[in-house]
């Protein structure tokens, strides 16, 4: 059991990513009701927008440390683009319909951001290694940890803490909450819905793309890695309870450890185990772990 | 109702024809439309779960398992003369998802709408997760699979491909037929009334769980059949088969064809297989696209699916 720091560090690393996707996919659910299966592709999006500036950065010997902005640009790239085009030129002219049908429309939308991407880029993996390193390391009980994961979980918790104090705090919050709580009322009482929702949709567009963009010094990026991430930020979401942000940081919380736990102890359980612990909150939590009693409507 | 009332001696017909016309189809046609069986039958079943008001997105957990059922048939039972027939190993793999289906279908019964989703999706990854780690199983590679006989009778190599066609051919025959008539029973007829109103089901003296509960256990011995079929037809199996995108390709083939017919899932999965092959050959890069704007088009225009087109011009007529 010496190895339990070890086990603790990478699970909260992953964690902290998986956050930033789940945080973006429960905000969208929370005001919207859509499930988006599409959110793995703009993460995808985010990652390779990412991999290409930062490879046009060096490859033109501009000033490494400027790199770390790349990736926060790309988010706000992908997300002022994508999300607009997607939520005023698709899903508001679904509204309304049943929730299945929504998701039906957001797989549709993975399909063509999958093959759009590999339209773009191609099929073979690109690489943003260059950041990764770039800080250099720091120990914790003998074992070296980059100092990019060290920002990776602060941008995770200032993500956290700017969206509760955001929703809670602030004028705009508090205009999303009431949509959240009825739409048709806040609607009647003069709420302009249709941009709470365009805002919101960009908003966790951006989020997506920013944790793929966070990602993509660390990993090899390649056109899978939307489908990939897409049912981990489900398992994430449905473990803490669809549409709630503290269940969303619990979720990720749980997830990274269980799957960190399992690649040290039983690398062949990985997979297996997270979903066991997805499937074990619905038996027992159907809602999720953080979510509020609902009233019954017939 | 006149439309519906044409629809078996339509089968019996299209069995016929795909019998005999089957015959002359060269070897990757014949190979095609196995596939396409296959998958109907899974398709076949999300058809009596989205009657009921229920969407799947893990029917790849029993497709997988009914794949992989008829391989431990034929490799660890101890009749492996007997399993390793054609006929026994999608029966025993549907036998097995059904078996599974019982079980998970108290859990099930219980959730709806994207609940429902959702935990199936985590089921199938379940099994994914499982099989792709798991050395025993074959982990990432898989297995092959072959098979000698057609119920109990030796096949010569020329008609190994034909014998397995024909069967294929039979068993989407027996079971649209048999879905036919059972969503015409007093069972099937409380599918339709679950989705639009559970309470009043429940105030009407039926039991909504135990509709759900049989429904789903039917669909999963359809996917198990199905996966058998197609494990036989490929010659191989890996976990993909459980992995969740495959169960998105079926959701999306059901909405394709619509709920209107039984017909409806195993038309828009021979559609679909053809489109694929068609695509994959001139268009590797974008036919996923293609089916995206098709899905989108679909569900915007023809929310009832193709079928819906055949209905609108009964009724005109």
């Amino acid at each position: 059991m010496t190895d339990l720091v070890p086990v603790l560090i990478d699970g909260i690393i992953y964690a902290s990513y998986l956050f930033i996707i789940a945080v973006g996919l429960t905000l969208i659910y929370g005001v919207m009701k859509i499930l988006n299966m599409a959110h793995g592709s703009l993460y995808a999006l985010g990652a390779y927008v990412t991999a290409t500036l930062v490879g046009a950065w060096f490859s033109h010997g501009l000033n490494p440390y400027g790199s770390f902005a790349l990736p926060l640009l790309a988010a706000i790239l992908v997300g002022l683009v994508a999300g607009p085009i997607i939520e005023r030129g698709l899903l508001r002219f679904m509204y309304g319909n049943d929730e299945i049908v929504l998701i039906l429309v957001t797989y549709a939308l993975l399909l063509i951001l999958e093959d759009l991407i590999k339209l773009v880029w191609g099929v073979e993996s690109y690489s943003a290694y260059q950041p990764y390193g770039l800080l250099g390391t720091f120990e914790v009980a003998g074992l070296p940890y980059t100092k990019y994961d060290a920002i990776l979980v602060g941008v995770a918790v200032s993500v956290g803490v700017a969206l509760t104090w955001g929703l809670a705090r602030t004028r705009q919050g508090k205009l999303l909450l009431a949509v959240i709580h009825d739409r048709e009322v806040s609607a009647a009482m003069g709420i302009n819905v249709q941009r709470v929702y365009l805002v919101t949709f960009t908003i966790g567009t951006i989020l997506a793309a920013l944790a793929g963009a966070l990602i993509a010094p660390k990993v090899s990026v390649v056109p899978a890695m939307g489908v990939e991430v897409i049912v981990l930020a489900f398992a994430v979401v449905v473990i803490g309870g669809l549409g709630s942000l503290p269940g969303a940081a619990l979720g990720a919380l749980i997830v990274g450890l269980v799957g960190s736990a399992a690649v040290h102890y039983l690398p062949q359980v990985e997979l297996f185990s997270i979903y066991l612990v997805m499937a074990l909150v619905l038996i027992f939590r159907p809602k999720g772990l953080f979510s509020a009693a609902e009233a019954r409507k017939i | 109702m006149t439309a519906a009332d044409r629809t078996l001696p339509a089968l019996s017909l299209a069995l016929q024809v795909f019998l005999i016309g089957g015959w002359f189809l060269p070897d990757w046609a014949q190979s095609l439309l196995i596939l396409a069986f296959g998958k109907g039958l899974v398709v076949l079943g999300l058809l009596l779960l989205i009657r009921t008001g229920l969407v799947s997105f893990g029917q790849g957990l029993y497709y997988c398992l009914g794949a992989y059922a008829a391989v431990s048939a034929s490799k660890i039972l101890a009749f492996p003369d007997l399993m390793s027939d054609a006929l026994a190993m999608p029966l025993f793999g549907g036998v097995v998802a059904g078996v599974l289906g019982l079980v998970l279908g108290f859990l099930l019964a219980r959730y709806r709408a994207i609940f429902f989703a959702m935990l199936s999706l985590a089921f199938s990854m379940i099994l994914y997760g499982l099989l792709i780690k798991m050395s025993v199983l074959g982990s990432s590679d898989g297995f092959n699979i072959d098979y000698r006989t057609l119920a109990g009778i030796k096949l010569p190599d020329g008609m190994k491909l034909y014998a397995l066609y024909a069967l294929s051919t039979l068993l989407v025959f027996i079971a649209t037929a048999c879905l036919h008539r059972y969503l015409r029973s007093h069972l099937g007829r409380l599918a339709p009334a679950v989705r639009d109103n559970e309470l009043r089901v429940e105030y009407m003296g039926s039991s909504v769980r135990y509709v759900v509960h049989v429904n789903y256990i039917i669909a999963a011995v359809l996917a198990g059949v199905g996966g058998g079929l197609v494990a036989l037809s490929i010659g191989h199996i890996d976990p993909d088969l459980a992995y969740w995108t495959t169960s998105g390709e079926f959701v999306f083939v059901a909405v394709l064809g619509g709920t209107g017919n039984v017909a409806a899932p195993v038309l828009a999965s021979l559609l679909f297989e053809w489109i694929k092959s068609a695509a994959y050959q001139y268009a590797p890069y974008t036919w996923q696209m293609v089916l995206g704007i098709t899905l989108l088009l679909v569900i915007m225009f023809l929310p009832a699916g193709l079928w819906s087109i055949f209905q609108r011009r009964a009724r005109e007529a």
